[in-house]
């Protein structure tokens, strides 16, 4: 990867909203270059999206996120990769991992209630062909979430001036 | 009743600039760009290793030299960074901060009358370290048109008969300035010409943003002739656990050992664990806060281009030391009134020499989204007083 395109990538993955002339200052960098890299990487789906990290607890909003493991049989000449599409193509379903160690797929789902998550798992996942077992964790709280930490907000109490 | 207080003590000058401080401590609400210490909470390892050296009963007095571990970890640290080569046993002391360290080796190797140059604009306990160890302080007034550097013309119309000490304040705290090699080439050449001692303070060496710092010890014939002072507080984001060292060649470092001993006893034992992580494992931590300091200097250097306020690239710390000079103030009358009109406190350059007239610093270990807000109050502040 080129120089730019890192520090490009490892600015706006903790910034998305930056504008293309405060990041090109940032990193020292051409305006135009930084356009047009940054567009080009959209492009070659480089960079494939910008999310928001909503702290839905403090709007009194609730949610719910469920971690299913999931053990499956890989398809012959396919993998897991038949099966992993077959569940990410719901559009309930946030994310799904392929696992090292005791399952298999790791899917996250998120903005259902409870029941809805159940039926997911009952009506849709477990009765697939390939799906041995599934194991459903309901997430209680999130302390911290794409190295953003929500739990606490600190002040700055650093003396106003020093030498 | 006789004078209860010490003459000496009396006469070191007070900081010039009380007033404006009195203002600020006034202020709660005002934006402060005022701080010399990262806005970032020390490295979790580090506050986690300090933790566990506390479980475990680690709660008495070290060595007064420091921790055998946490000495030869600084040693193998300035090897790989700087290669420079100490000795942990004999040659490297820890200190409570930097600036215990500038204390006892002044007071180490001056005698009464023995003149310590003194580049300003510069750190605000060398003058005063000087005199309490009976050493006069020269200053070398620097200039913005050599970026702040020291020039081997500046550092001989400075030494006299009477010459014992250099120091070498690099990377520079206010200005942001660095030396680089051929600097610092040209610095030593003259240093061991005229058989002087340089006390190189190095605290800011991990926080440049040009080349790698090269620090003077390293050059040929100048370890001898060098004490190295660095700490924990800039790289490490560690300020409030005040801890620092000095190396030097074990002359030098017996007689500081000796003042340590009988004013410090020791550094802190909690630090001195903590010290030892950050030096061995703490370099990607390291490296991120710089890279964040590096985006805001980029950030604040172009923003005051753009407000039509002078200002030099700095290449170090975490500082800008802009020029105020066209708006017809002193550094004092700026600061205050950019502090009263739009509640922004920044340094008056004054506070570190005669030589920081019609500068201000500024320092940006401050949030990005901070500096910004910052920034909007500074530009209508300048608007309101310019041609005035």
């Amino acid at each position: 990867m080129n120089e730019l395109r890192t520090k490009i990538l490892n600015y706006i993955e903790d910034n998305a909203r930056v504008s293309a002339s405060e990041l090109s200052i940032l990193i020292g960098e051409d305006e135009e270059a930084v356009e047009k890299e940054i567009a080009l990487m959209e492009k070659e789906n480089i960079i494939s999206g910008y999310n928001t990290m909503i702290n839905w607890d403090k709007v009194g909003v609730e949610k719910v996120t469920a971690l299913i493991e999931v053990r499956v049989t890989p398809q012959r000449g396919m993998g897991f990769d038949n099966v992993a599409k077959m569940i990410y193509e719901y559009p309930e379903v946030d994310s799904v991992y392929l696992i090292s160690g005791g399952f298999d797929l790791m899917v996250t789902i998120e903005g259902m209630t409870l029941k809805e998550v159940a039926s997911f798992v009952s009506d849709k996942l477990s009765p697939m062909d390939s799906v041995l077992s599934t194991k459903t964790n309901f997430i209680l709280k999130r302390y911290k979430d794409h190295r953003i930490i929500m739990t606490e907000e600190k002040e700055d109490e650093r003396e106003m001036v020093s030498f | 009743m006789r004078d209860p207080v010490s003459k000496t003590i009396v006469d070191i000058k007070p900081s010039g600039i009380r007033k404006f401080f009195d203002i600020v401590a006034t202020m709660k609400d005002a934006i402060s760009l005022g701080v010399g210490e990262p806005d970032f909470d020390t490295p979790w390892r580090i506050r986690d290793e300090g933790i566990y050296s506390l479980t475990k009963g680690k709660t008495h007095y070290t060595s007064n030299t420091g921790l055998m571990e946490l000495r030869e970890a600084i040693s193998d640290y300035l090897k790989r960074k700087y290669s420079l080569s100490y000795d942990a046993a004999s040659e490297v002391m820890v200190t409570v901060g930097g600036s215990e360290a500038i204390d006892i080796a002044l007071r180490a190797m001056l005698d009464t009358g023995d003149e310590v140059i003194i580049p300003q604009p510069s750190y605000v306990s060398y003058e005063p370290c000087t005199i309490l160890a009976g050493g006069k302080p020269v200053f070398i007034n620097l200039k913005e048109e050599n970026c702040f550097r020291l020039t081997a013309k500046e550092l001989e119309d400075a030494i006299t008969e009477k010459t014992k000490i250099l120091i070498l304040p690099f990377p520079n705290n206010p200005t942001g300035a660095i030396m680089e090699r051929e600097d610092i080439e040209a610095i030593a050449r003259v240093v061991i010409e005229h058989d002087l001692f340089v006390l190189t303070d190095e605290i800011y060496s991990e926080l440049t943003y040009k080349e790698e710092h090269v620090s003077i010890a390293s050059l040929p014939g100048m370890k001898e002739r060098t004490v190295y002072i660095n700490g924990f507080s800039k790289a490490f984001a560690m300020t409030g656990w005040r801890l620092g060292y000095a190396c030097a060649p074990s002359v030098i470092l017996k007689q500081m050992l000796k003042i340590h001993q009988f004013a410090i006893m020791c550094a802190p034992v909690t630090s001195q664990h903590a010290a030892i992580e950050a030096l061995r494992n703490c370099d990607a931590e390291v490296s991120s806060m710089k890279q964040e300091y590096d985006r805001r200097r980029r950030f604040l250097v172009h923003s005051f281009r753009e407000m039509g306020l002078s200002c030099f690239e700095p290449f170090g710390a975490f500082y800008i030391f802009p020029s105020i000079k066209k708006f017809g103030m002193t550094s004092d009358d700026f600061a205050t009134a950019l502090l009263k009109e739009q509640k922004v406190a920044v340094v008056p350059g004054t506070a570190f020499g005669a030589s920081g007239e019609g500068y201000v610093r500024i320092s940006y270990a401050y949030s990005l989204k901070r500096l910004k807000e910052a920034l909007v109050r500074i530009e209508a502040f300048l608007k309101d007083h310019e041609g005035a």
